[in-house]
């Protein structure tokens, strides 16, 4: 639990530091220029870096999880995605994690009766649904900002942004994504928080993303709905970054710096630590392989010869015992045993 | 009649050490005060196995053999030990993949707490499977990431002291590596996986079990897991067909070490010297004969559980080896491969990487029916399930199913089989074909979502018996649900271990529930020809549902 501490000091100190540099000390090209490249920069070869380093790494064994019948007879229905026997199957089984929590969605939890000694087991979906609705709405709320990365904003960010302010109340219009970002994030940490095992696993890398996120959703919805930022002129900066003739804007207040240092927080946290798992999922063995074992030959770059006990040893030392049982050995061809 | 091989010690043993079942489901899920890193393991009776002994770690030229006790200070480790650790660890980093993804990914989602039947039967923190994964992780964290080496503690960093190396032996060997986690894991993390390797380490340090390591030295040399000589298995195996000619009046004398056959028959040894495996392996030697098949027993690859593969990698290939050198010395066409749980896990994901391709040997076939065996192409070997439910259904099996009838019957997919495999309806398939009195568990816990028997990975020993009371607790739970509900007396299985463990097991949780391998149920209701008039089912029993003209009608 003391890791939930470190987090929120960590969290602390990362929005102080922003507030000091800006309002204490006016280093806007800091926050606003150097600090967001470097993290770019850091994200994008630190993720990198880490994926290369997978996928230098051999995997000896062919070792799927199946979760579903075997390719086999062919009178026997295959379940092909919970146990692929080939490579499109495989895509189909990742996809399947990745896009719909496949894994997660089976999730079940046992309760154990009053008696104390039968036990049953009921659908618990709620971590699947947290985490669906957190990963979608991170996704959506990402692709919107593009609008801030483009000019001409291309049609389906416009489309995705109307989309997302269906419910068409407040002015500004309320983002749904926004909205169930910041809800999603907090029922992920109030899980953390109130299932005693989860609370007793989890370790300040877990609460820390999770505080990071509250904290960008949350100075996010306080520029957009409460306080107000100058859009144009963040437009303006952050078309700078991006066409990488960076220009200072003066009076864009501090919540954007804030804002803005805790995402660059984010990204150059991302590739090392369990962030990584958006990718780790396309490399882990147990989901990305197929269970064509017995059917395709699976190499392993380090195979190496073994010396096993072999059948000449074996039979030096038991060729009394084995002549007065009657099996045969090995210079004898006469058989005395049946046919069976 | 049969005499019973093994003399019932279980029932002793159970009835000694162990608390009463009301007793042990009483499960404290609450968590401990302190953190788990500063709560140090306790290591109780009951639930850990006897240390390995010098000579059966130096039989396969394993590192640091001597005799040593789970109980002393002393574990005389050598002097070098954390860097024989740490080495290990750098190397096996760099040549799994699986190793690395699951010590990186790893969310703390929580979704594999709950899964383990460790947990779930003792509530010990530490047998959720992150948290078993976390020992590891802990010290990959402080050994080979800068935060970890910056930040210590305070990101779940640790160093490799004395005290961890004995946690992980307490924890690791408190896995039985059925995957169940794993199925549930977003990422597929694997503790299987993860307990394979960490036992691989400890083992750099002479660190196993006595209950892997001794069968694991047998297999090696003698052949197979209790060291029974060549002539003692011919002998077992024969006095079994005496069995079968009492019960039908059929002779049947099956071949050994025979060259040029056309299969090479495996099993696990459980099948040929305890009951009631013995049962089952009467079913193949019934089952083979009646279709005639040109194949033998092999007295030198006399095993196909690999305990090698609850010890290290190399362990399983040093002993899997044994299969395809006696395949391609005796100049058989293939390989069938008897009902065992963790010898499928290696016979379909490893072997053919380990010992293979096997060049020597012909894509399967069965003589019987003519069905090739498309997924069997490149290991050639064929699971004995697979193989008679093809034969089912192309009707070359003829059954009195009313010979079942007293058996009111549940199955239990064993874990390697479902998850390492996925062999789920070829079992069911022709136990509906045997069976008239089927009924399925909790879906919950049954198919890929199947319970261990908690003996799995080496675990079955008698020492360790309350933490295998409490493994098999989830399992047992759910036979005990179907025995209730339907009278279900007979859990049907297809592993060996599963077949020794299950009795006392099911003498705990649910008695008046026996077990049973498919093929004993099988050749249990299987006309052969030339039988002589069946009134006692293959255990030796009077058969209760006959009528006198059934019987009659028994005559082919």
């Amino acid at each position: 639990m003391i890791g939930i501490a470190y987090a929120l000091i960590a969290l602390i100190i990362l929005i102080l530091v922003p507030w000091v540099g800006i309002q204490g000390l006016g280093l806007t090209y800091l926050f606003g220029v150097i600090i967001p490249y470097a993290a770019m920069a850091i994200f994008f070869f630190g993720v990198l870096q880490r994926l290369l380093k997978w996928s230098r790494i051999p995997n000896p064994f062919k070792i799927p999880t199946t979760g579903g019948q075997q390719k086999s007879l062919n009178w026997i229905r295959q379940s092909k995605f919970d146990n692929p026997s080939s490579t499109g199957q495989v895509i189909g089984r990742v996809l399947s994690e990745v896009f719909l929590f496949r894994s997660l969605f089976r999730n079940l939890s046992p309760r154990v009766g009053t008696q104390g000694t039968s036990v049953t087991y009921a659908s618990a979906k709620w971590l699947w649904i947290f985490a669906i609705l957190f990963h979608y709405a991170m996704f959506t709320t990402v692709f919107r900002h593009l609008r801030f990365f483009t000019n001409p904003v291309p049609w389906p960010v416009g489309f995705v942004e109307g989309f997302d302010g269906w419910l068409e109340v407040g002015i500004p219009q309320v983002m749904i994504s926004g909205l169930v970002l910041l809800c999603a994030v907090c029922l992920l940490l109030a899980r953390r928080l109130v299932i005693p095992r989860l609370r007793y696993i989890s370790l300040m890398n877990d609460f820390f993303p999770l505080f990071l996120l509250i904290a960008i959703a949350t100075t996010g919805a306080l520029m957009r709905y409460i306080v107000g930022i100058n859009v144009p002129s963040v437009k303006e900066l952050v078309m700078g970054l991006v066409s990488f003739r960076p220009v200072m804007i003066e009076g864009i207040g501090l919540l954007f710096y804030i804002h803005i240092f805790l995402v660059s927080t984010l990204l150059a946290y991302f590739p090392f630590s369990k962030l990584m798992h958006a990718g780790g999922i396309f490399f882990s063995p147990t989901r990305s392989m197929a269970n064509d074992n017995r059917a395709v030959h699976h190499d392993n770059p380090w195979n190496y010869t073994v010396k096993f006990h072999t059948y000449d040893a074996f039979e030096e030392e038991f060729r009394d015992k084995m002549t007065e049982a009657g099996i045969p050995l090995d210079d004898t061809l006469s058989s005395s045993t049946g046919k069976d | 009649m049969i005499p019973s091989r093994l003399p019932q010690e279980r029932i002793k043993t159970v009835a000694d050490n162990l608390p009463k079942p009301e007793e042990l489901s009483q499960i404290d899920l609450s968590m401990p005060d302190t953190g788990w890193m500063d709560t140090p393991a306790i290591f109780r009776k009951g639930i850990y196995c006897h240390a390995a002994r010098a000579r059966d770690i130096e039989a396969l030229g394993m590192p640091n053999p001597r005799d040593w006790r789970v109980e002393d200070d002393d574990w005389k480790l050598p002097h070098n030990w954390q860097d024989v650790i740490m080495d290990g660890l750098r190397e096996r980093l760099e040549k799994f993949r699986s190793l690395r993804i699951f010590m990186d990914t790893c969310v703390r989602c929580g979704a594999c707490a709950d899964k383990c039947h460790f947990f779930i039967g003792s509530g010990d923190p530490k047998n959720m499977p992150v948290l078993r994964a976390e020992l590891l992780r802990s010290v990959y964290r402080h050994n080979f990431t800068r935060a970890g080496k910056i930040m210590g503690k305070m990101v779940g960093a640790r160093g490799l002291s004395e005290t961890v190396l004995k946690e992980w032996w307490y924890y690791f060997f408190q896995c039985t590596e059925c995957r169940r986690c794993s199925l549930f894991c977003p990422y597929g993390i694997d503790t299987a996986e993860i307990t394979i390797i960490a036992r691989e380490l400890l083992n750099l340090l002479g660190l196993n079990i006595d209950w892997i390591s001794s069968p694991v030295a047998k297999c090696h040399h003698v052949g197979n897991h209790i060291g029974m000589e060549p002539q003692a298995m011919k002998e077992s195996i024969d006095f079994l067909c005496n069995d079968i000619e009492e019960i039908t009046g059929i002779e049947i004398k099956p071949s050994f070490n025979r060259k040029g056959a056309e299969i090479l028959f495996v099993t696990s040894s459980g099948d040929y010297y305890s009951e009631p495996g013995i049962f089952t392996c009467m079913g193949y030697l019934m089952l083979f004969h009646q279709l005639g098949l040109d194949y033998t027993w092999s007295t030198y690859a006399a095993e196909g559980g690999n305990f090698g593969y609850f010890t290290s990698h190399e362990a399983a290939k040093l002993l899997n080896a044994k299969i395809y050198a006696e395949a391609k010395r005796l100049g058989v066409k293939y390989i069938l491969g008897g009902e065992c749980g963790h010898m499928w896990r290696v016979l379909n994901q490893y072997m053919d990487t380990m010992n293979g391709p096997p060049d020597f040997l012909e894509t399967p076939v069965s003589p019987v029916t003519g069905t090739r065996f498309e997924n069997a192409t490149s290991t050639k070997a064929v699971h004995i399930c697979e193989f008679t439910a093809d034969l089912i259904k192309k009707t070359k099996l003829k059954f009195d199913t009313k010979r079942n009838d007293h058996i009111k019957l549940t199955y239990h997919d064993s874990c390697n089989v479902a998850r390492g495999m996925g062999m789920l309806e070829e079992p069911r398939y022709i136990i509906k074909k045997v069976c008239n009195n089927f009924y399925e568990m909790p879906e919950e816990t049954i198919r890929e979502r199947t319970f261990c028997c908690g003996s799995g990975a080496g675990l079955h020993a008698g020492e360790d018996m309350e933490l295998r009371m409490r493994g098999g607790f989830a399992r047992a739970n759910a036979v005990r649900h179907v025995r209730d509900k339907h009278g279900v007396n007979m859990l049907a299985c297809i592993c060996a271990i599963d077949r020794a463990a299950f009795p006392t097991l099911m003498e705990y949780w649910a008695p008046e529930v026996g077990v049973t391998g498919i093929h004993e149920l099988l050749a249990n209701a299987m006309i052969m020809d030339g039988q002589k008039e069946r009134t006692q089912d293959i255990r030796g029993e009077d058969l209760p549902n006959l009528e006198p003209e059934d019987k009659g009608a028994n005559n082919v």
